[in-house]
């Protein structure tokens, strides 16, 4: 994918220079991983730092089916949430004394539980690509959710399977009881299989699943089968997803039948569709951003998951590259000129933006307190708005309106002259079937 | 009777109630460079669709190296040595150059669904991969995603992938559609050298191309084989002239 | 012999109206390429509109009036926002009909709050339309089938006698075609658009008050759909037909058969006290819920066409 690194005599040891570009993105990700809970010390953050970590892995994993093999999965926390459920009784039979194994490798058990149901359904979903295998995906999901209802001797019914992680005794100190712990196991597990999923995209399947996803008919005419192509990276991508499932189990001590649901699915797309599916590291951002605001909105404010809503398809109409697509696009050398030269128009945008953005808020959250909440007094950012009142609505919708056609203006004057950014979604073109 | 090569003994195709192919009979012998040449609809892509695995005939008997390849897929056939390419384009469009031509050789040199190699340490890819790029010309852009190369470029990627797998028998669908005179030329000069001691079944519409390169030409009339032969024996078949070229003389390409 | 009379006309009127759902489903798949994600979306929001129109006006007005402003919803959303994508491709189509369910979902808890709302069935249509053996057959489902039926025959006769119909009818199956033909102007697009969504709409209108009217009934609904259209083969009406009263008969029957294996061993004499508490058990009428997907999945394996589908996916 990169191209050759050019041939330059040089003090430094060709080798080393190959290798340190390489090795840099890897070491920050590392360091990062390793500071984190150092700056967001507090007990919450902690914790949303380890959910972060798993989303991260469920992400990646999701990806290599979205991004490196175009097929759009509705049912990606069927493979997470069994590797999960597995995970959970394993611990519970290692509490209860029946079997021995350490907690720190019960990621791997969930990992090949999940890989094993990719295993079994993976066969009747890949035999599809494009809109099918979506279709399918989503009655497999719905399958697992209702079997999930049925056998509450696995799957624990209402109440789900909890268990205590702690389990045996301390090795070197680390129980796993404090949540430190956890979020380091995470970290380290998320570490090695991020480095395994990459690994995986300089192989010989890894670029031939590219291959399937951008024109499978002709890879069946340099040898390959690309059903067995796609077959054999759901079930790699189903064994990374059973390990983020059992991590998260681990570090919620309980699994229940959400973890397999078809909601749960839909966050996982969300927030990696978000995060951007052309580029390797977009999930991860993805699945920090997501988690972080869905735990901080949904403290906040009860119509979240419409402000979710909306930021997808407002990314889906407008920057299908996601978010990683368009930090990639603005760091272009052409963008940055142009948002030197004309500083004052980038300006105009921001807060014609910012204002959009905060009438659209007002608004929203007007309609929700009107019709959820107890009073008709909204207090927002500091200001208190009468919700019965029809004049508040209309100034809002004008603050709406005028920011929006201000915002559309300096929009189209900061690219006046230029190649508009063309972010693609060809990661995800499903060609149109039987045609 | 030394094995064919290729070897069509009565192939027929039905879409509904129309017949296409309506028996063909046709014998490519190894190491022979052969062109079916025909009038539009005659059914020449569709006979490559069915010797490839993309359609299903209706009936007859398809042999490759003296074993029957009927109702194999096309990776089947393709792995028993007997690779293609494309009138229409057909290329991995999001992957550089190279990697189109990476992933061409993989199956060929034995990697197939490997998921525990690097791609970049299997030297035997890379050496075949650069060996191609150079054979196409298309060094300087190999790291053009190959949906941006030029129509002439696209054409002669789908002709590298067609031939990175160094199949021994190889199909080609009008290389020189779309192509001006000069890059004709460089094509035909091409196609010679890469598929010196290869059996080579090519569609063409050129009749300089194909007088340049074949040494056997069969006509396909109809969904028949009328005739097949030398370049020779086709010009002087009175049958031929009278279905193909008594029609079609003036002009050497249609479209 | 009366509860299998019985249970087959409640499970035609549920596969009717499944069908209802699935039509528009799969007119606008065929047209268009897109997978509606949204589609049981407009049902809700048929479903809720011609609650609130019943509550306010009558039930005749909401019958009318809820998909013809579904429609327009539809027509909107094509053309605002399907039409954008549709450069993207078929997949960003499907992205983009996904997160459009997300926001419905929640306008809909904004609007008409998070429980289920009171939308029943009016009082010239309550009661009984005949009684057999003791039990009576309401006419609120004999209405439901009259209503579907009467569409059926519409959209038949839609498609073959008018203009749009036969551009439509012959997208179903040569898409490209048409295409090349000059036909495929964007607005064939919208109008199919909006109308599978007033389709969509009419099965709210007459199913909300049937079933019930709750913010959670288009998920309930939208992955059966999805099986239906997928077991009937992608872009076949008459295929999604058949799933439809396929998937409605068998769930119906199976919700009030409530046998399991175990019974039946025990009924052949086996008394095995250690099967009690194993999945043998469970009763058909438990299985009732994952019996659709179970059946998307046998035909995926033994037909992956679908019943009546002439498209590989």
């Amino acid at each position: 994918m990169k191209p050759e690194p050019a041939q330059r005599p040089d003090a430094i040891p060709a080798r080393l220079r190959t290798i340190l570009p390489r090795a840099l993105p890897w070491a920050v990700f590392a360091l990062g991983l390793i500071v984190a809970p150092l700056i967001f010390s507090g007990g919450a953050s902690l914790s949303i730092l380890s959910q972060i970590g798993t989303m991260m892995l469920l992400g990646l994993s999701f990806n290599m089916l979205l991004g490196q093999g175009g097929m759009l999965s509705f049912g990606h926390a069927v493979y997470s949430g069994l590797g999960a459920y597995f995970a959970a009784h394993a611990i519970r039979l290692a509490g209860a004394g029946t079997i021995s194994i350490p907690i720190s490798l019960v990621p791997i058990l969930g990992g090949l539980a999940g890989m094993l149901f990719g295993v079994l359904f993976g066969y009747v979903t890949t035999k599809k690509s494009g809109t099918t295998f979506a279709m399918i995906t989503l009655g497999i999901s719905e399958l697992v959710s209702a079997c999930a209802l049925m056998m509450p001797e696995f799957f624990g019914g209402e109440g789900g399977v909890s268990f205590n992680r702690v389990v045996g005794r301390p090795l070197y100190g680390i129980s796993f009881g404090p949540q430190i712990q956890v979020y380091y196991l995470i970290a380290v597990w998320l570490f090695i299989c991020t480095l395994a999923i990459y690994a995986f995209s300089l192989t010989p399947l890894g670029r031939m699943i590219n291959a399937v996803r951008d024109n499978p008919e002709r890879a069946e005419f340099i040898g390959y089968d690309p059903q067995h192509v796609r077959y054999l990276t759901f079930i790699l991508s189903s064994f990374f997803a059973g390990v983020a499932g059992a991590l998260g189990a681990i570090n919620f001590e309980i699994v229940s039948a959400e973890n397999v649901s078809t909601g749960r699915s839909g966050a996982i797309l969300l927030f990696t569709f978000i995060g951007g599916v052309d580029y390797f590291f977009g999930p991860l951002i993805g699945a920090a951003l997501g988690v972080f605001f869905t735990e901080l909105l949904s403290n906040y404010t009860p119509a979240w998951q419409l402000y979710l809503g909306i930021f997808f398809v407002l990314m889906v109409l407008y920057a299908p590259g996601g978010l990683s697509g368009l930090l990639v696009e603005a760091v272009r050398p052409k963008v940055l000129r142009r948002s030197i030269l004309r500083w004052p128009l980038l300006l105009a945008i921001c807060v014609s933006g910012l204002l959009v953005v905060f009438g659209a808020i007002l608004a929203i959250e007007m309609l929700f307190q009107r019709s959820l909440g107890s009073d008709s007094e909204l207090k927002l950012f500091g200001i208190s708005v009468d919700t019965s009142l029809r004049m508040s609505y209309v100034v809002v919708g004008l603050l709406v309106f005028v920011s929006g056609i201000s915002l559309r203006w300096a929009w189209v004057a900061f690219w006046d002259g230029a190649d508009k950014p063309q972010t693609e979604i060809a990661g995800v073109t499903i060609r149109r079937t039987g045609t | 009777m030394s094995e064919c090569a290729l070897d069509l003994r009565d192939v027929r195709k039905r879409f509904g109630s129309a017949e296409i192919i309506r028996g063909a009979n046709l014998q490519v012998e190894k190491g022979e460079r052969c062109a079916i040449i025909g009038p539009n609809g005659a059914g020449k892509s569709t006979l490559f669709n069915l010797i490839t695995g993309r359609f299903p005939a209706s009936s007859g008997e398809i042999l490759l190296n003296g074993s029957s390849i009927m109702g194999l897929k096309p990776f089947e056939i393709y792995r028993r040595g007997l690779s293609r390419g494309f009138q229409i384009t057909n290329i991995f469009h999001r992957l550089s150059v190279y990697e189109n031509l990476r992933c061409s050789v993989l199956w060929s040199l034995g990697y197939r669904y490997s998921f525990w190699q690097k791609l970049s340490s299997l030297p035997d890819v890379k050496e075949r991969a650069d060996e191609v790029l150079d054979l196409i010309g298309l060094r300087d852009r190999q790291n053009t995603p190959a949906g941006l190369l030029t129509y002439a470029e696209q054409r002669a990627l789908e002709i590298g992938i067609a031939i990175a797998g160094d199949a021994a028998v190889i199909l080609l669908d009008e290389p020189t559609a779309g192509m001006s005179r000069s890059e004709t030329d460089a094509a035909i000069e091409m196609i010679r050298r890469i598929t010196q001691g290869k059996t080579l079944l090519v569609v063409e519409h050129d009749m300089s191309v194909v007088f340049a390169l074949a040494e056997k030409i069969a006509v396909l009339v109809f969904g028949e084989i009328i005739a097949s032969g030398s370049p020779n024996d086709i010009r002087n078949n009175p049958r031929v002239r009278e279905a193909y070229l008594g029609e079609y003389s003036a002009v050497d390409r249609t479209e | 012999m009366e509860f299998i009379l019985f249970t087959l006309l409640n499970g035609l009127s549920y596969g009717l109206l499944l069908f209802m759902l699935s039509s528009g489903l799969t007119l606008i798949f065929s047209m268009m390429g897109v997978l509606n994600f949204a589609h049981a979306s407009f049902y809700m929001l048929g479903a809720y509109f011609a609650y609130s129109i019943s509550v306010n006006l009558s039930f005749w007005v909401a019958f009318l009036a809820a998909p013809a402003i579904v429609a327009g919803l539809g027509a909107a959303v094509e053309r605002y926002g399907l039409r954008h994508v549709h450069k993207y491709g078929h997949a960003a189509e499907l992205l983009f009909t996904f997160g459009l369910s997300y926001i419905v979902v929640e306008l809909v808890q904004v609007t008409w709050g998070r429980a289920t709302v009171q939308y029943s069935i009016p009082a010239e249509l309550d009661g009984p339309l005949f009684t057999l053996y003791g039990t009576s057959f309401p006419i609120y489902r004999g209405f439901m089938m009259l209503v579907a039926s009467l569409m059926m025959l519409s959209i038949y006769l839609a498609l073959t006698r008018t203009r749009v119909g036969l551009v439509v009818q012959a997208a179903l199956t040569h898409p490209s075609m048409v295409e090349a033909l000059g036909h495929n102007v964007p607005r064939v697009f919208t109008l199919v658009f909006a109308g599978g969504c007033g389709l969509a709409a009419l099965a709210g209108v007459i199913g909300g008050d049937a079933f019930v009217t709750e913010p959670g009934m288009a998920a309930t609904v939208g992955s059966i759909i999805f099986v239906v259209v997928v077991v009937g083969g992608l872009g076949s009406l008459a295929g999604a037909l058949i799933a439809s009263l396929l998937i409605g008969m068998v769930q119906t029957f199976a919700v009030s058969l409530d046998y399991s294996v175990l019974t039946l061993l025990t009924a052949l004499g086996i008394q095995e006290t250690a099967l009690r508490g194993s999945v043998l058990r469970i009763t058909v009428a438990q299985m009732a819920p994952m019996l659709p997907y179970m059946l998307l999945v046998l035909v995926l394996i033994l037909r992956p066409k679908g019943l009546m589908g002439t498209r590989e996916g």
